[in-house]
């Protein structure tokens, strides 16, 4: 049963991963950046939510939705004032803007919200307990693997199908293109960026949920892994997020389980390694070659 | 007056001057071609008139609105569609996707009639809808990226040398394109290195050198004159 187990919780941490992929993923395809900054929403987000349930006495669902809309604002506003004026410079210059920001966020989480570890209290509680016991799945779970299946769904059918997630890939493959078909690209990126925010602080609620320990540097390393996590499964790819995502967070679970906790974390980047030597796009990546 | 007055422009990439003055005009129903040698600046002007790049000094006037300041997406809302050199279609894009990206402005409504039509004047286009057009040749990739191009019901038709890189076939079958559009009424600005195709099926045409007009007269007239024959047609 502890197998069983393991996998439960591995496709739980992967979900999140998952979550927290798409939007790096989403705003690699659309602005071809990284945006470490990703992983520091996630804390705002789970930060908003516990003041919003904790101090102010909110419905959890509530806590949820208000970090959603501060995430959304805080993502365009970041795009808007740090990105945006950096679409014409060299990609270094707009990477270390990037970094700048993720501290930027830190350090004002810590000035605002001090540096101490708050216990964040899990927007579920209980859980399911069968085969006598001996398998217990915590509602947390059963909620953040439904939402991600949920997310993905939702996602997936929106760029698929719908007229703004067409265009957004009509961005994401040319700009200049993209606008003399009318698209506004800018407020294309913008948007992808609201997305993608919005999707850090439901990953937000649900991590700390789990692993209830919040502080301003939560989001940082879980923002590296699922980063690690969409580049597994293919930058750019959405369906690769998803699959890179819940393979990342197996793989650190079992390494923790089987291996060693102390070098599951360099297991997973073990795994990316030889995942990127035999494909170099990740796993659903489309391999795009250079133009000349 | 003029549907385009493009009037005296000077458009620049950092500090290289690639437009230096450039006038011209298109009217209502024309066929106008602009040819000239790589590097003349042709795309330069159409991506300025787009939107794309802007002019330092002197402007764009579509209708009787004054481009200036327009940003690029807002510029097809006025009419003005090109259809870019090398195609630019979407290649991860089904055709029937970049036909809807090309009535991205368009009332969502009137989007499968115009896919329609589009279909029935490429009719190869619409056996392959599903496909991916990447993976469409090269004579069916410009056909998309007209079609994509005519689904904004533009005013204006702005082609950047649709003949490149096609098999003789295809340039004729993109010139009879051309020639059907403009009998249907479409008004078009044609960029070209085909002088002679080109000259063909113009009611007017500029001749463009390094960065300046420095012929113009109609099609018929430039064809005949020495200056074009030498330069363009090996005569
Ligand atoms: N992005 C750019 N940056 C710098 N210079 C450019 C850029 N694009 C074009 N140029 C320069 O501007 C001049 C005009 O280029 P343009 O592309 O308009 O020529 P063209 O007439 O369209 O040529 P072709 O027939 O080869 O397409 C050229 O000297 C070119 O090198
Ligand atoms: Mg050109």
């Amino acid at each position: 049963m502890s197998f069983l187990n393991n996998v439960i919780t591995g496709i739980s941490l992967g979900s999140i991963y998952a979550i927290i992929a798409l939007g790096y993923t989403m705003v690699y395809g659309i602005a071809k950046m990284l945006n470490f900054a990703h992983g520091d929403v996630i804390m705002v987000g789970a930060y908003v939510c516990f003041f919003a349930t904790g101090s102010f006495g909110l419905h959890p669902v509530a806590g949820v939705l208000l970090a959603m809309v501060v995430c959304t604002i805080l993502g365009m506003v970041i795009e808007g004032l740090a990105y945006k004026p950096l679409r014409q410079a060299p990609s270094l210059a707009v990477l270390i803007t990037a970094i700048g920001v993720s501290w930027f966020l830190q350090n004002s989480a810590q000035l605002l919200w001090g540096a101490a570890p708050k216990v964040f209290t899990p927007v579920v509680s209980g859980g399911l307990s069968i085969f006598g016991g001996q398998l217990n799945i915590s509602y947390v779970t059963i909620l953040t693997v439904a939402s991600c299946l949920v997310i993905m769904a939702v996602l997936s059918a929106f760029i698929g199908k719908g007229k703004m997630g067409k265009a957004m890939r009509a961005c994401s493959e040319d700009k200049g293109a993209a606008q003399l078909m009318g698209i506004n690209v800018n407020s294309t990126i913008s948007m992808t960026f609201a997305i993608g925010s919005a999707l850090a602080a439901i990953a937000g609620v649900l991590m700390c949920s789990a692993y209830p320990t919040l502080m301003p540097t939560t989001g940082s390393l879980p923002g590296i892994k699922a980063f690690t996590a969409a580049v597994f499964g293919g930058i750019g790819s959405v369906p690769g997020a998803f699959v890179g995502g819940l393979l990342l967070g197996i793989i650190e679970i079992f390494a923790k389980a089987y291996i060693s906790t102390d070098l599951s974390d360099a297991i997973v980047f073990l795994a990316l390694i030889i995942v990127l030597l035999v494909k170099p796009s990740g796993l659903l990546g489309k391999y795009v070659p250079e133009k000349v | 007056m003029a549907l385009l007055q493009v009037n005296d422009i000077h458009v620049y990439y950092g500090s290289i001057h690639a437009v230096k003055g450039v006038s011209f005009e298109v009217n209502q129903g024309e066929v106008v071609t602009l040819i000239g040698a790589n590097g003349a600046g042709k795309s330069t002007v159409l991506n300025t008139i787009s939107g794309l790049l802007h002019p330092r000094t002197g402007g764009v006037v579509f209708e009787d609105h004054d481009l200036k300041g327009v940003a690029p997406h807002k510029v097809v809302s006025h009419g003005l569609a090109q259809v870019p050199e090398g195609r630019r279609i979407f290649l991860q894009m089904s055709v029937e996707e970049n036909l809807e990206m090309g009535a991205f402005t368009q009332p969502g409504s009137t989007v499968e009639p115009g896919i329609a039509d589009v279909y029935e004047r490429f009719p190869r286009l619409k056996e392959r809808r599903r496909q991916i057009a990447g993976t469409l040749s090269g004579g069916e990739q410009q056909m998309l990226a007209m079609g994509r191009a005519l689904m904004s019901k533009p005013k204006l038709l702005m082609l950047d040398e649709p003949s490149m890189g096609l098999a003789p076939i295809l340039v004729e079958q993109i010139f009879d394109i051309i020639k059907e559009l403009h009998a249907a009424g479409t008004t078009i600005l044609l960029v070209e290195q085909n002088a002679q195709a080109a000259l063909a099926v113009a009611d007017r045409a500029y001749v463009m050198e390094t960065g300046k007009i420095t012929l113009s007269g109609t099609g018929a007239e430039l064809m005949a004159s020495d200056q074009v024959q030498k330069a363009y047609l090996g005569g």
